[in-house]
């Protein structure tokens, strides 16, 4: 038997869905190995008793409070590095995003411990957990078992789901923890800033995305034009790059980062269907994609693939569709 | 100062990745490309040095992997940096990413840099995580996928892209940081700079050099096996059009919209 302990990341007074995944997770997992499920959160005052204790409804029994900055990891790695310590947990899990990867990274060179990233199922076989990780840009799956006292399995996004099923409520712990010196020399100066334009992808029924394949931030107008020809409820999306270049506002963002979408349609311009693309878009209902080299990853898990020039194919489609529209 | 950059070689995009069902370890022959993200760690680092806001002594490519693994040093002193190490050691074959990076940080110890630069991610597996292995070893902050870096005085200014937006983060040196594809365009190495390369300084190191214990690193002293390699669910594979008429290509996507009332 063996205990899980997961990081659940707050802002603003409430919880990462990824992180709520984890601790769901966690708990059936660990049920199934005879253990429980426990949390860590470190931060300022909003960690209220109420909040921390709500927990439990995600099976977590135990939610030990850290008071420390927020948003940063290595106080996490010492906060964590701590409980299991004091407690001896078997499996550290993480939800996807940035922090579970850098907490587990960081966690795993204080502890000798096994890591394994970008798992999206965790399994229990003979009283341990394995983690289940897809390789070579998904085409293979691999197995990881751990040696030694700890197992960490960092998740991919949207990997484990959220069951909200308990009624109970957690036990909250208060932890002190030195923070190591190394700890405190990151600094926030200002988190969460949103960039550019604030636009709802979330609720569109049509996406038209684009991505480095669009040439150049004027490129967005054809994606615009084709979303506008869908018209009602339709939008434009698009990849990290191409907003970290500054071709288009991060609200837009799909993937690892960024939002995560499931429209009826998905028409991906221009994108080459990286892996941290495609876990923001990949339960999409119809997946359609333009781009001119035909090994492009997207083609694997587009429904509808072409190859070609979508500064030709583009305008036409959007005349057709609004001719189609208008008959 | 003096900045360390984290290089790796990785199999060229065009080269089909495969396990190799014998070791269960990726096949790396076909391995001959310095990691595009490196590229931005070095580029990351010229920048630096030429900003003016620092001097920067020295620029060090470090690398771990098997012999071959110099292509990557010789293509990172192209595009910079002034001399490499690499950590070369039979006993180093099969770690995983904690040990990996306990290995580069033990190597990276007798270097006392100022500033650990590494990409973010490669192609062929670990991602986002050696930073911060490296950095916990070292003893060091650390900050991944930074897509902006301003040196200020003793400290960097960061930002990244989190789970609710930009932050900006004050990082204090030395420290670790691994870069995004943003953060900057890499220059294109002079024909000059590739003939030089390979008489610049390369030191090769072994594991007893920079006092690596052998129990913690190779398949041995990792604490993850993976294994039991299978292929993922099946998905049906999707049509595909090659536009060769744009016209009837327009037809095809209208018609296959309509048939799912899309339109």
């Amino acid at each position: 038997m063996a205990d899980v302990l997961t990081y659940v990341l707050h802002y603003e007074g409430a919880f990462n869905k990824n992180s709520l995944g984890a601790v769901s997770e966690g708990s059936a997992r660990a049920a199934e190995i005879g253990g429980e499920c426990h949390a860590v959160v470190v931060g300022g005052d909003d960690l209220t008793d109420e909040l921390c204790q709500s927990l439990g409804a995600y099976g977590a029994t135990k939610v030990f409070r850290a008071k420390g900055p927020e948003g940063l990891a290595q106080p996490v790695v010492d906060a964590m590095a701590k409980v299991i310590d004091e407690h001896g947990h078997g499996y550290a899990l993480f939800g996807g995003g940035l922090l579970g990867f850098e907490i587990g990274a960081g966690l795993a060179a204080r502890k000798q411990a096994g890591v394994t990233m970008e798992v999206t199922a965790v399994k229990s076989r003979d009283g341990k957990l394995v983690a289940e990780r897809p390789i070579l840009g998904d085409s293979q799956v691999s197995v990881s078992q751990y040696r030694g006292d700890l197992g960490i399995i960092i998740g991919r996004i949207n990997a484990f789901e959220i069951a909200e099923g308990g009624e109970g409520s957690a036990e909250v712990v208060d932890v002190d923890v030195d923070y190591s010196p190394w700890s405190t020399k990151a600094t926030m100066v200002q988190r969460g800033e949103q960039r550019g334009a604030d636009v709802d992808i979330e609720g569109a029924d049509i996406l038209v995305a684009g991505g480095r394949g669009l040439g150049k931030a004027e490129g967005f107008e054809l994606a615009e034009e084709l979303a506008k020809a869908f018209g009602g409820n339709a939008a434009v999306a698009a990849t990290r790059a191409v907003v970290d270049a500054g071709w288009y506002p991060y609200a837009a963002q799909i993937g690892q980062t960024g939002k995560t979408v499931s429209p009826k349609l998905y028409l991906a311009a221009g994108i080459s269907g990286a892996i941290q693309h495609k876990v923001g878009m990949q339960s999409s209902e119809n997946i359609v994609a333009i781009n001119k080299d035909a090994n492009a990853p997207i083609f694997e898990f587009s429904d509808l693939g072409i190859v070609g020039d979508l500064n030709k194919i583009m305008p036409k489609l959007t005349d057709a569709i609004k001719a189609k529209k208008g008959s | 100062m003096k900045i360390c950059v984290l290089v790796k070689e990785v199999p060229d995009a065009a080269v089909v990745k495969r396990i190799n069902p014998s070791t269960g370890r990726m096949d790396r022959s076909g391995e001959r490309n310095l990691n595009p993200y490196d590229t931005h760690a070095i580029e990351a680092a010229m920048q630096i040095r030429e900003g003016g806001v620092a001097e920067v002594d020295e620029i060090v490519a470090v690398t771990m992997g098997p012999e071959t693994a110099v292509r990557a040093l010789h293509k990172a002193v192209s595009l910079g940096a002034d001399r490499s190490i690499h950590l070369c050691d039979d006993a180093l074959a099969g770690s995983d990413v904690a040990a990996t990076g306990y290995a580069l940080a033990k190597a990276l110890e007798n270097e006392h840099p100022d500033l650990v630069l590494l990409g973010q991610q490669s192609d062929d597996g670990e991602c986002y995580t050696i930073g911060a292995v490296v950095a916990d070893h070292l003893k060091m902050p650390s900050l991944t996928q930074v897509i902006k870096m301003d040196l200020d005085g003793a400290a960097l200014r960061c930002e990244r892209q989190a789970e609710y937006g930009y932050d900006t983060v004050q990082v204090e040196l030395p420290a670790v940081i691994s870069v995004g594809d943003a953060i900057n365009e890499p220059r294109y190495p002079s024909l000059k700079a590739i003939m030089g390369a390979k008489k610049k300084q390369l030191d090769s190191v072994t594991t007893v050099d920079v006092g690596i214990d052998a129990a913690l690193v190779g398949g041995d002293g990792s604490r993850v096996q993976c294994g039991e390699f299978h292929d993922p669910p099946a998905k049906a594979a999707g049509q595909i059009i090659e536009d060769e008429d744009t016209n009837d290509t327009v037809e095809k996507i209208v018609a296959w919209l309509d048939e799912r009332k899309l339109i």
